[in-house]
């Protein structure tokens, strides 16, 4: 029997380092990924209190936040590679211009 | 049973499993090699051993043997795991597979599967897709053009036929109302007007089933859809920088890969282990396992014989195939499949 | 006590995951250490019960979406991070902002939640339930949803597509 606080801690420290990952990081690329991973820490406590509480309706909720994920990284990623043709570099710190 | 005892049985289990699939991948090998040789109006390997059956044993020796040079140039951290991820994967799907009835040795029952999730069908299809990256990752650190172009090329392939090979088990599914596989064959047990099987074939999955085969062709990365791993195209695709024992693994995980989509075409359409049962009750526990191998057996044999007959497609043909008429064409199938389903219920 | 076991386990590797994503200086090596969180995420998943949720997981998140972050970052050649004068200051203040947060939110979670312990499957969500739920319920929020992944898929098309392809259309 596992307390409900374990799981809301890993849940909170995923979402901490994604938080550091977008903070820090300086290739879009990565930043991105640092998005992922704070829903996915997200993901984990609507899981967890979803058992708590006998609420399926936090499983349905995460399969909803799933697909929105999708969605966003689709996008995301054809923006990426939009930007990525004209500006040449994948570093955040380089694309500071409105002009080439 | 207490736990020691479960723990024990499931550990032969899983040794048993990988033996079998092992010894089955080598001699599909031999198999394909035997096959396409008659087709192409030759023998097959035949000095080794009689009929060449010793073949796969000369092939292992030989890949251990070889040298296994790195070149310069790779990335080696994922140069070196992607072989072991994509054998990894492949290998993994036994787990689920159920090959017969429960049988019961000394006192113990236990079921002829390794384990029956209740998801059993969802798990394959998640390490299916997991199997992607093998081929992603190969390509990529080889650090050779041909290589990033054709793993881009084989993985954009197995992801997109992926989603046609899903939607074409959805209407056994609804059949079947259960993801666990060993339901799904349950439900296949019995006869129509005494005679026809209750398989999922007959009972209106054979568009389904269609679909499933070209999609399994194009997962597995095989004729008519090998343009990734083509010689004449793009020397040899993702494993091109490849070599011995590594390649050895490639190799392997692509027929592993035949062997896994060929036991659930089996166990999903084709009524899994069912057949007639006869003799003494040794003999009838056993027996489901031939059967269940005899529909594997076709279905590798079909597998090789296309392999031997039609030509590949082209990148933009293949691709052009899954997305705009096999994905439409699921999506048909499973909507008539379950107007049908509702109405009768 | 077996419930601890895997949970600790996998919510070491968890986070062994994410800080590797944060270490590592090429976005593959990152990817790669994201896709074993996703996994580890999924037996958590399995442990609390939500087994369709588990197989989602790894079907769609660590198999598809995965999956294209890492053909774009071998199609863009994405190479080693640089790091420049904002990303010194950041890391000089993020990291140990991040630490001192995340001990503090630790620290209250442990001594004011209700510990009430949550046993392995406690809420089976087989995927019968869930599909119940989302076609009952939740058939707006579904319906939406899909729409969006229509509207998500023309839109990448549209911006990933080539100039070249635009204009020579507009010749032609």
């Amino acid at each position: 029997m596992v307390p409900l606080s374990y799981y809301l801690i890993l849940s909170g420290v995923l979402f901490a380092c994604g938080v550091t990952g977008f903070l820090i990081k300086r290739n879009i690329i990565t930043i991105f990924m640092s998005i992922e991973l704070m829903l996915n820490g997200v993901n984990l406590s609507f899981v967890a209190f979803a058992a708590q509480w006998h609420a399926l309706s936090g499983q349905v909720f995460v399969f909803f936040v799933m697909v929105v994920a999708a969605a966003e990284s689709a996008v995301g990623l054809a923006i990426i590679i939009a930007v990525y043709r004209t500006r040449e570099t994948l570093n955040v710190d380089k694309v500071n211009l409105l002009r080439l | 049973m207490n736990v020691e005892t479960f723990i024990l049985v499931s550990v032969i289990k899983i040794v048993l499993a990988v033996i079998v699939l092992l010894t089955a991948v080598a001699y599909t090998v031999w198999l394909e090699r035997k096959v396409v040789g008659h087709i192409q109006n030759r023998w097959g390997p035949t000095r080794v051993g009689p009929f060449g059956l010793l073949q796969p044993l000369a092939d292992g020796v030989k890949f251990i043997f070889k040298e296994d040079l790195t070149p310069p140039h790779v990335y080696k951290p994922l140069y070196i795991a992607a072989p072991m991820i994509a054998l990894t994967f492949a290998l993994s799907s036994i787990a689920v597979i159920p090959f017969g009835n429960t049988i019961s040795i000394g006192g113990i029952q236990t079921p002829l599967q390794i384990t029956d999730i209740n998801i059993g069908l969802l798990v394959v299809l998640g390490i299916t897709s997991l199997g992607v990256y093998g081929v992603a990752l190969a390509g990529w650190s080889s650090n050779s053009k041909y290589s990033l172009l054709g793993g881009l090329r084989a993985s954009a392939q197995m992801v997109s036929y992926e989603i046609a090979l899903g939607l074409s088990l959805i209407g056994v599914l609804i059949m079947a109302g259960s993801f666990s596989l060993r339901d799904i064959v349950n439900a296949q047990s019995g006869h129509f007007w005494g005679f026809i099987p209750r398989w999922n074939i007959f009972q209106g999955q054979i568009v389904a089933f269609f679909i499933y085969l070209i999609a399994a062709y194009a997962e597995t990365n095989r004729v008519p859809f090998d343009l990734p791993e083509a010689e004449t195209e793009l020397v040899a695709g993702y494993h091109t920088e490849y070599s011995a024992m590594k390649f050895a693994m490639f190799f392997m995980a692509e027929y592993a890969n035949m062997i896994t989509v060929a036991c659930l075409a089996s166990l999903l359409f084709l009524g899994g282990w069912h057949g007639p049962l006869f003799g003494p009750p040794i003999l009838q526990a056993l027996l489901p396992l031939f059967w269940f191998g005899l529909r594997v057996f076709v279905f590798l044999f079909i597998y090789i014989w296309v392999r031997g007959t039609l030509p590949r497609f082209r990148y933009d043909q293949l691709m052009a195939f899954g997305w705009k008429f096999l994905l439409p064409l699921a999506i048909a199938n499973l909507v008539v499949t379950a107007l049908i389903v509702a109405l009768r219920a | 006590m077996i419930h601890l076991t895997i949970f600790s386990i996998f919510a070491v590797i968890c986070v062994a995951g994410a800080v590797n994503l944060l270490v590592q200086r090429h976005p593959i090596n990152g990817a790669l250490s994201l896709v074993v969180v996703m996994g580890s995420l999924a037996v958590e998943y399995l442990l609390l019960g939500a087994e369709f949720l588990a197989a989602v997981q790894v079907i769609v998140y660590a198999g598809a979406i995965m999956v294209l972050f890492i053909f774009v970052i071998m199609l863009l050649n994405a190479g080693v991070e640089e790091q420049t004068k904002g990303s010194r200051v950041a890391i000089l203040l993020g990291i140990p902002g991040m630490l001192v947060g995340s001990l503090l939110l630790s620290w209250v979670l442990l001594e004011h939640s209700g510990t009430q312990a949550v046993a392995a499957g406690a809420l089976p969500g087989s995927p019968r339930v869930i599909g119940w739920l989302l076609f009952h319920d939740f058939l707006l929020p579904f319906e939406v949803t899909s729409v969006l992944v229509l509207i998500a898929i023309m839109g990448a098309v549209v911006l990933a597509a080539r100039p070249e392809a635009a204009q020579e259309k507009r010749k032609g």
